[in-house]
């Protein structure tokens, strides 16, 4: 009896997954991605962003990341320039909005000036880097509509394979083809398609660590334009988490005194 | 350089700020003993400059070509994880002729506290306010470095206690700064000079303290979904001098009462932006305004760069009695972001006169050699000045300057 109950449950919930739309499906992914990474309240990193251009020479900047968990609506986060020296200080404040533009301020430490920024274009590069302001920022689910493809491979990783189009109109990209790794739900791989539906960009995540038994990050970012042949990659090091941050600590104060 | 080359200004400046780093440092000796983990980072700007005024000069002495070097040296140190810090950024500037630009100047230096929702700051500080581009009415807190830069944006170090709240409904920011720095003027080889030299006395005081008149400020500030919003009052010697009457000169230092009101709206790509100032003085009551927008056409054609188109409106009820001369005048400029991996930029643009034939236009560009180079252009053309404005004095003044700098 209690096998003839199990198997009608396995038979019920294999049907209930097959109803789910691939639409639903997709959803269904990017909120359980988003999910299983929530609880790290606050936190920081360091990065190296280095630059190669078509001929393979390379250029280096130094950044800082602060960042503060929210749920009821987007996250906040603070980046600071470390270098090159002559813009080491410049900053920036983001309030992420799950829906519509997001907040941003700029810091000038020359002028000591805050300036409110526009964030609408997404598109444009981030320091002449490879990487879109969209890219860089808070991927909340709202963000995006969702379509489960397939299950399949990434360099032998089992991963769901998810086309996620952006809600904004400003947005640079008509599509995303998103690898989630099957068992964390972790980022493997994100292929852009441009306007015009071309294959314009892809990010592989490496070097991933665990952090705190729950938060999975990768210790580089690649990008590689396919359409220009340049590449960006980014490399985190000195991930804290739970570093006990506070709204206070994303101020225009704050932002004033993290252009150190 | 010798102490006999500054001016008597800046002798006192230096005297004051030298007790400040003094008690700083005796402070710092004592928290010594208490701090974890410090934080500390020197760098320095080396600047190299060539202008050239194509027109010959209107007054004796006067040059066409000037050289002159500039270094811009800092420091931070922060301990206790930063709750505590001190700042100091400073300025010196050797011209190869004109002798009151060679000056030098501590822009900052002060010691900070920060405590959960404060932040306290005592010594020699540049605070910046407002949002438009073309003037910046609001911004009272510094005194301007009229020799070190036309647009007025460099300025002096100004001596002060600046305490600043967070609440949840905006920023409370209030100052007491004891102490006023007078402009300095071009010396008899200058360009962008009057006829005759001004100097430390041809200044007068409305308050018989002069210099020593504490003046006292507050600012409240926050944002609002799409805008950001400032209200200030200063209360004290106004930065700028007072000429109450066109037919005689006598600049004068009045204390004023000052209230102002910046406000920005964000909406997609379009910043608007205004800037209001009513000044009340014994001598002379102002109101002025400046407020446009600036739009921006973002990764044009997908090429990365961004091409903004600025227009403001500039307006003084002082008229002729305006000595910036932008009584009734329209601003329009376009701003170009590269967003290459040299930073490079370029802002261009011309303030119209609505009255008179006056036009001044602009250039700025700049971007990065290499990692720690870089290089900057910086043009102004009076062209058609009207003999009633005070820009007349500058009309021959058109001038293009060459930076070259290296970052330590």
């Amino acid at each position: 009896m209690k096998s003839l109950v199990v198997t009608l449950i396995a038979v019920f919930s294999a049907i209930s997954i097959q109803a789910q739309s691939p639409e639903e499906r997709g959803l269904e992914i990017a909120k359980e991605a988003d999910a299983v990474d929530q609880g790290f309240e606050s936190s920081s990193v360091s990065l190296t962003m280095v630059l190669k251009n078509k001929q393979g020479q390379e250029t280096q900047r130094l950044l800082e990341t602060k960042t503060l968990e929210l749920t009821e609506d987007g996250d906040k986060s603070l980046i600071v320039f470390n270098s090159p020296k002559d813009v080491q200080g410049t900053a920036t404040l983001t309030f992420t909005h799950k829906v519509g533009s997001d907040d941003q301020w700029l810091y000038l430490p020359a002028l000591k000036r805050v300036k409110r920024i526009s964030s609408s274009n997404k598109s444009g590069p981030f320091v002449g880097s490879e990487f879109a302001y969209e890219d860089l920022s808070s991927q909340e689910v709202e963000k995006y509509t969702y379509k489960f493809v397939e299950e399949g491979d990434v360099n032998g990783t089992a991963v769901f394979f998810v086309e996620r189009f952006p809600v904004d109109p400003k947005s640079g990209y008509s599509k995303q083809l998103v690898a989630y790794n099957k068992d964390n739900y972790r980022l493997e791989k994100i292929d852009f398609y441009d306007r015009r539906g071309g294959h314009l960009k892809t990010l592989s995540y490496s070097g991933y660590e665990l952090y705190l038994d729950k938060h999975w990050r990768a210790s580089q970012f690649h990008m590689v334009n396919h359409q220009t042949g340049k590449e960006t990659k980014l490399m985190f090091e000195d991930y804290a988490f739970k570093i006990g941050l506070e709204e206070n600590d994303f101020s225009q104060n704050s932002l004033a005194r993290a252009g150190r | 350089m010798t102490f006999t080359d500054l001016n008597r200004d800046q002798v006192k400046v230096l005297k004051v700020l030298i007790g400040t780093m003094v008690a700083i440092f005796i402070l710092l000796q004592d928290l010594r003993a208490q701090e974890d983990e410090v934080y500390q980072d020197f760098k320095a700007e080396l600047i190299g400059d060539f202008s050239w005024f194509w027109n010959d000069g209107l007054y004796n002495g006067q040059k066409n070509t000037y050289l002159s070097f500039a270094v811009k040296p800092e420091y931070i140190r922060e301990w206790q994880d930063g709750k505590y810090a001190i700042r100091f950024a400073g300025f010196f500037r050797y011209d190869n002729r004109d002798y009151r630009r060679t000056h030098a100047d501590i822009r900052e230096l002060y010691w900070q506290v920060v405590m959960e929702n404060a932040e306290l700051s005592i010594g020699a500080k540049k605070v910046f306010w407002g949002v438009t581009e073309s003037a910046h009415l609001v911004d009272i807190i510094n005194q301007t470095d009229i020799v070190e830069s036309f647009d007025r944006e460099e300025k002096l170090g100004q001596p002060m206690a600046h305490f600043s709240y967070l609440t949840n409904f905006g920023t409370l920011d209030f100052f007491l700064l004891p102490y006023f720095r007078k402009q300095v003027s071009p010396g008899r080889k200058g360009r962008l000079r009057t006829p005759f030299i001004l100097d430390g006395s041809s200044f007068d005081f409305e308050s018989s303290a002069e210099e020593y008149r504490p003046d006292v400020a507050f600012r409240y500030s926050h944002y609002f979904g799409v805008f950001d919003v400032g209200i200030s009052q200063f209360y004290g010697t106004g930065r700028d001098p007072i000429i109450a009457n066109i037919d005689v000169f006598q600049p004068i230092y009045g204390v004023i009462s000052q209230t102002g009101l910046d406000i920005q709206a964000t909406t997609g790509p379009v910043l608007w932006k205004a800037e209001v100032i009513k000044r009340f003085n014994d001598l002379q009551d102002m109101l002025a305004f400046v407020g446009g927008f600036e739009y921006t056409f973002g990764n044009v054609g997908n090429s990365g760069i961004d091409i903004g188109l600025l227009a403001e409106y500039l307006y003084d009820d002082r008229g002729q009695l305006a000595i910036s001369g932008l009584q009734n005048d329209l601003f329009v400029g376009s701003r170009l972001a590269f967003n290459d991996i040299q930073d490079t930029q370029i802002l261009f643009g011309g303030i119209l006169d609505m009255e008179h034939s006056t036009r001044l236009y602009s250039l700025e560009a700049s971007r990065r050699i290499g990692e720690s180079w870089g290089v900057e252009i910086e043009s102004r053309i009076f062209s058609k000045v009207d003999q009633e404005e005070f820009l007349y004095l500058f009309r021959e003044d058109s001038f293009l300057e060459f930076s070259l700098s290296k970052f330590f």
